[in-house]
């Protein structure tokens, strides 16, 4: 009985949080509704028997990619008037495309066979109802189906360095901390101990820089004659 | 008197009495984790800490929940007044709920459900909420400044814990938390694992905003971070959420890596005393860790903080579990 009120209680707020998510007019509130929407989605999962699936639904979508949505709209910067203007006008394509996609949907479900042994095996989220969801998904996936596993796995890194080759850019000009060369310096490459003379005056002697060469002293002992001593800069 | 523990009703009323069981120590130690960091900073600073308020200050922590409780509440004008008293409410039950499933002893956990390490890093990863909707609700810059960079840096330590967790989950073979400690009889897994040890703990730190990662909040620079609206009850749930975090990373080291309930060693003396209290003496120990490395370290830099997570932890921490499946495989210590 426990079960059945979490469950209507789930489904009643999933599908109204997810009403909410389209509905919303703050778009901030749209992804907190959807947020629920997850979490809901996660409960039916839970009391369906797949625990794995639960988990993986909050740690990925609701732990990461909700976290990043929020993070994108909270930045930008909606001018809810301007937002609700449009409504009345793109509201005729938002149906048709919407209209569209529910007359196929409804194709793919009338022509749609099962094969013989899935209405038995529905819902039932650990087949060999010897181990748990973890483990059956487990078996599965490492077994039968590694290829296509695998290839899931090539197709989210492709995307992943796809991504990063579309938004890496080297900004010339920027001066870039190489940490490596920070904590390789010794003291020997970059301390040099003198001794002044008195009355020397610092720049001939090359503290602060290394001694320039010596046509370049001649150069510049041209100015230190009259006067400019000390500064470097 | 058994017919009514299996009705709904008894099962509910088993339910409340487990998480009053967990929840009541849980928030008497949080208490005293918040006078603790006084005292230990305190001595670390030869400084004596609070020592007015009972016997060594130690009924400081209720003079200071009493006294934020009845102050004036101030919600700023301009701030989203649902979520902005929401975000409190969430970063204090994502801390709290997290206990149901940490074992405090052989099979004393309210909820020994199978993916129990799954659920401890879903709630940890969604802490990043509470500080993400404070931030934005306050409709204040510092705040808001403060949720964009925690929503970075958590999500970012999330990805080299989770690599630690699958090292972790190499060894013991199971994902239940009871398992795993129990996987830990013969050997704690820091010894096999010390790097990954390392890297979990650092990014325990990262994960709870803590010194020297506590950019979030850097008093010093954006005065209270994503909770510089916040007055009275918030404060005083954000403070609490922190700190009860504090506790459940603590825990949760214990249990990866120092064998949660488990004695030292199985002869005599250790095994006379029990395990919640070694399970509590672990704890309490990694706690202090957290309270000593924010005496000894100066904040991070934020660039440095994203280096750190994303060029240090994650490589090594792939590394150490290609490592690790691959002595286990070699080696034939691969659990059933």
């Amino acid at each position: 009985m426990l079960a059945a009120v979490a469950f209507y209680a789930f489904s009643a707020v999933l599908i109204a949080s997810a009403a909410m998510v389209v509905v919303a007019r703050n778009p901030v509130h749209s992804v907190l509704f959807l947020i629920l929407a997850f979490f809901n989605a996660a409960g039916l999962m839970l009391i369906a028997g797949g625990e794995f699936l639960a988990m993986i639904l909050v740690i990925v979508y609701v732990g990461a990619v909700a976290v990043l949505f929020l993070f994108v709209v909270m930045m930008l910067d909606v001018d809810f008037a301007r937002m609700r203007e449009g409504f009345q006008r793109y509201a005729p394509v938002g149906a048709l495309v919407g209209g569209v996609l529910l007359v196929e949907l409804l194709f793919v479900l009338g022509s749609w066979r099962f094969a013989p042994e899935a209405p038995g095996l529905r819902l039932s989220p650990n087949p060999g109802a010897t181990v748990g969801n973890t483990e059956a998904l487990a078996r599965i996936l490492y077994t039968d189906n590694v290829l296509l596993f695998q290839a899931a796995g090539v197709i989210l890194l492709v995307a992943m360095i796809g991504a990063i080759v579309l938004t890496l850019r080297e900004r010339p000009g920027t001066r870039r901390q190489v940490i490596a060369a920070q904590v390789a310096r010794a003291p020997a490459e970059t301390v040099v101990l003198r001794q002044v003379p008195i009355g020397a005056g610092l720049k001939n002697i090359g503290i602060l820089r290394p001694p320039p060469a010596a046509e370049e002293r001649e150069a510049l002992s041209e100015p230190e004659r009259h006067g400019h001593g000390g500064g470097h800069h | 008197m058994d017919a009514f523990l299996a009705s709904p009703v008894g099962q509910v009323a088993i339910t409340v009495a487990h998480s009053l069981a967990i929840l009541v120590p849980l928030l008497i130690a949080v208490a005293y984790v918040t006078w603790a960091e006084r005292k230990v900073l305190a001595a670390m600073q030869l400084r004596k800490g609070p020592n007015v308020v009972g016997p060594f200050g130690l009924l400081q922590p209720f003079a200071d929940a009493l006294k934020a409780m009845f102050k004036e509440t101030v919600i700023p004008t301009g701030a989203n007044r649902v979520l902005f008293m929401l975000a409190p409410m969430i970063t204090v039950t994502l801390a709290l709920i997290a206990w149901a499933v940490i074992p405090v002893a052989d099979g004393w956990a309210a909820a020994d459900i199978n993916v129990g390490v799954l659920y401890l890093f879903a709630i940890s990863s969604l802490g990043v909420y509470g500080i993400i909707i404070a931030g934005w609700a306050s409709n204040s810059k510092y705040a808001f400044l403060g949720a964009l960079r925690s929503a970075a840096q958590m999500v970012s330590y999330e990805v080299s814990i989770g690599f630690v967790i699958v090292t972790v989950l190499l060894w013991a073979g199971s994902l239940n938390l009871n398992e795993i400690v129990r996987a830990q009889e013969r050997v704690w897994f820091f010894i096999p694992l010390f790097p990954m040890f390392v890297v979990f703990f650092i990014s325990a730190l990262a994960e709870t905003n803590r010194a020297p990662f506590d950019l979030p909040e850097g008093e010093s620079e954006l005065v209270a971070g994503f909770f510089v609206e916040y007055s009275t009850i918030g404060f005083t749930l954000f403070f609490l959420g922190e700190y009860a975090n504090i506790v459940l990373m603590s825990a949760m080291t214990a249990i990866l890596f120092l064998g949660g309930w488990q004695p030292p060693l199985h002869v005599e003396p250790f095994t006379w005393i029990p395990g919640v209290v070694w399970f509590i003496l672990k704890t309490a120990f990694f706690v202090f860790v957290f309270i000593w490395v924010r005496a000894t370290f100066p904040r991070y830099r934020y660039d440095q903080l994203m280096r750190l997570g994303w060029k240090v932890f994650l490589p090594l921490s792939l590394f150490w579990l290609v490592v690790t499946a691959a002595l286990l495989k070699l080696t034939g210590w691969l659990p059933a």
